[in-house]
């Protein structure tokens, strides 16, 4: 077994120090760096424009207590509009809410103008709509007499009503309906990223294994390779190093990532204006109200995922999963003698695969216990990207344990069967294979 | 034990096509042997059942007199016909990568890699990467690859095709040194000319059958059609002719006789002396093996 270490060696150190590879490695998570600057910069600038309204009400229904948000400023103002329109970007403000005296009339829609030197984004408008929406509804349950709390008791009720289900259903209270809510997200975008990096990881470095496997027939050198070590050696150090070259990506992408979002919000100036971009983005997303709390509850909750248990299996997965798509490739890179198109006949029976595991992620959201996410977090082919996803909706452990099992069995029938095709496929030249050859070189005698 | 090599009754099998048919010899320690054949005739199955690549349908291989088996692929050199290095690999770093899965610990590895280089004068390629090397160069890379490992036994396919002749002499000389320390070589090629010059022992292969094995002089003794060259002054009587040779080629002072069966060269001479005819040369043309292997080969494909 020393000689698949030192294979792998050589296949990771000639990678990893690679100028591409440092490059990639150390310009991915910049260029995610420059993007999530340049985003947070004109989304802390569009903030910063939007803060100062000045308010002409001549209706007298907006209330300055109603009209309350953490990022626009409301001020009302006596003045004549035609001199304010003159005079508000001199006094400090940069829009002016002109609202005409007006009677309520129930569905019809209410008309408020504004003056603004720069076009306003949506996010701002729907934002000064929601507020002004919220005051004149806050008005008109003080004109009705309607019991403000039993309205809220209400309010609540109707938030309660959700239909994603999530683990920690069933407390009941009002907190809990929006525990399980951004759990969901999180578990969502979670299980969506690990899918996502999977799928990836298949294709990136299982074609560099296939790559690598066919540089070394068509450049002959896996003669001489071969008359040292045994093919099956060759074959799993080259999916072994590669796969530590992955591992090694993820791992600088990790912690650099985050090291470098963290510098981006410090320079843009402290983290206020982050949590600000964050508030505004909640307050799209859910109109209840009580800002600051939301961003507690959203980190709360993503502390409070399994951890312990996503990681190490999702690492589990990756690996495994990895593995028998590497197996795969490298079965394929063998089979070419000179060129790439051949290579597009088998490539289809290994991508097939990775896409229904991503056309059927939704239904494992929508019914994480269901007979097809049960399915298809155990079955191999499916599994590496299907059980990652399951995860964040705690599946019965029995079944993830299962499910690794499986995996497991399945890697070593598949680096097994890949070696068989891979050990024919290495010193035929100058043919083109069909899949019926492919079937009959597995059963070859050494 | 002075045979380094001994293939017994080595088949091979692939699919309905048999690539090695019953064959076996044995390669004397110390030797060149020449393992010789058309293309396609199964060489190249034969060296890799030799070098552990595949095995063997039926039959056995014993080096040294051992069952071929996992620990001997350190004990082979291995140079294949088609040349191939990482291109863009650096030329020390891959002589130690192959070194070391020969099995040689890194000291030792880059001890002997550094040795063939100064014997080459190319230690500055070290840090050269293959690709930036001309082919000959590369050739050398590829003979250090061979023979770093201190193997018992080299087995070199066409090792001088693609080499200029003052590289073709280089590698010729170390071939010869290394038999002289007693390595064994097995020497694959289509091209007989090398064979003559350089190996003791052959076997010609083709279709995968053994069709001739021996010493290169007993083979050549053996398919003599005792031909004679003749230079000689003068005109030679008519009344010579018709009862001891046949003339193959006719040109003044220069013949070229095959002597019949039941007489032998020196009664043609006596004749030719009692006849008063001035010779300048009589000497037995032997055939080469080139055609030798030409002759055999056609022959099996008649039959």
């Amino acid at each position: 077994m020393n000689k698949l270490w030192i294979i792998i060696k050589r296949e990771y150190l000639t990678r990893v120090t690679k100028k591409t590879f440092i490059l990639v490695t150390i310009l991915t998570p910049l260029g995610i760096g420059l993007i999530g600057f340049v985003s947070g910069y004109f989304a802390s600038q569009a903030g910063k424009s939007a803060k100062n309204i000045v308010v002409i009400d001549e209706s007298g229904i907006l209330l300055e207590e109603h009209l309350s948000s953490s990022y626009l400023q409301f001020t009302f103002s006596d003045q004549e509009i035609d001199s304010l329109r003159r005079n508000y970007t001199r006094e400090g403000y940069d829009i002016v809410l002109h609202m005409k005296r007006q009677e309520l009339v129930p569905g019809e829609k209410v008309l408020v103008q504004y003056y603004s030197k720069d076009k306003l984004s949506m996010p701002a408008l729907e934002s000064i709509e929601r507020s002004l929406a919220s005051a004149i509804r806050s008005y008109k349950i003080e004109l009705s007499g309607i019991n403000k709390d039993a309205l809220a008791a209400l309010d609540t009720n109707v938030d309660l009503e959700n239909a994603l289900s999530s683990g920690e259903v069933g407390d009941g209270e009002a907190t809990g309906s929006t525990a399980s809510r951004y759990s969901t997200i999180i578990s969502t975008i979670l299980s969506y990223a690990m899918g996502f990096l999977m799928y990836m990881v298949i294709f990136i470095f299982g074609s560099m294994v296939m790559r690598s496997v066919m540089e070394e027939k068509i450049n002959r050198i896996v003669e001489v390779i071969i008359s040292s070590v045994k093919p099956f050696q060759l074959m799993l150090g080259k999916i072994l190093g590669v796969g530590l070259v992955g591992l090694t990506q993820m791992a600088i992408w990790i912690i650099l990532i985050p090291v470098i979002l963290l510098i981006i919000a410090t320079v843009l100036g402290g983290s206020n204006i982050s949590q600000e971009d964050l508030q505004m983005a909640n307050e799209l997303i859910n109109e209840s109200e009580g800002g600051p709390n939301q961003i507690a509850l959203f980190i709360q909750e993503f502390k409070s995922l399994n951890w312990w248990l996503i990681l190490p299996v999702f690492i589990i997965f990756f690996f495994g999963g990895y593995l028998i798509y590497a197996s795969f490739f490298a079965a394929i890179g063998s089979t070419i003698s000179d060129d790439l198109g051949e290579s597009q006949q088998f490539m289809i029976p290994i991508i097939i695969p990775v896409i229904i595991a991503f056309v059927m992620i939704p239904s494992v959201f929508n019914d994480p216990d269901g007979p097809i996410a049960v399915f298809g977090s155990l079955f191999p082919l499916l599994s590496p990207i299907l059980m990652p996803a399951r995860l964040p909706f705690d599946p019965p452990l029995w079944q993830v344990f299962l499910s690794i099992f499986i995996l497991i069995v399945s890697i070593i029938f598949f680096i097994w069967l890949a070696a068989r095709i891979y050990r024919v496929g290495i010193f035929m030249y100058g043919k083109k294979i069909t899949f019926k050859e492919l079937s009959k070189w597995m059963f070859y005698k050494g | 034990m002075s045979q380094i090599l001994s293939l017994k009754n080595i088949v091979k099998r692939y699919h309905k096509n048999t690539a090695v048919d019953d064959v076996s010899f044995d390669v004397k320690k110390g030797s060149i042997f020449g393992l010789l054949g058309p293309n396609g005739a199964g060489k190249t199955s034969i060296i890799r059942i030799i070098t552990t690549i595949t095995g063997a349908d039926e039959g056995e291989v014993l080096l040294d007199g051992v069952k071929l088996n996992n620990n001997h692929p350190a004990e082979i050199g291995y140079m294949p016909e088609e040349r191939g290095l990482y291109k863009k690999m650096k030329v020390g770093e891959q002589l130690l990568y192959l070194a070391q899965l020969k099995g040689l610990p890194y000291d030792e590895a880059k001890k002997s890699i550094l040795h063939w280089m100064d014997k080459f004068e190319i230690r500055d390629w070290w840090n050269k990467k293959v690709e930036e090397l001309s082919k000959g160069m590369q050739q050398k890379i590829q003979f250090i690859a061979t023979v770093m490992h201190g193997p018992k036994l080299l087995i070199l396919d066409e090792p001088f095709s693609g080499l200029d002749p003052v590289n073709t002499n280089l590698i010729k000389k170390e071939i010869s040194e290394l038999r002289d320390k007693g390595i064994s070589i097995i020497f694959s090629t289509h091209r007989m000319e090398q064979v003559e010059e350089i190996c003791e022992d052959i076997v010609l292969i083709n279709h995968g059958k053994k069709i001739l094995e021996g010493k290169v002089s007993d083979i050549k003794d053996k398919h003599k059609e005792n031909k004679y060259l003749l230079e000689f002054d003068g005109a030679m009587p008519s009344s010579i002719r018709g009862e001891h040779f046949d003339v193959i080629t006719e040109s003044p002072n220069h013949w070229i006789i095959q002597i019949r069966e039941g007489h032998n060269s020196n009664e043609l001479l006596r004749v030719l002396i009692e006849n008063d005819i001035h010779i300048k040369t009589y000497k037995e043309i032997l055939p080469t093996l080139n055609q030798i292997f030409i002759k055999k080969v056609q022959g099996e494909s008649h039959e």
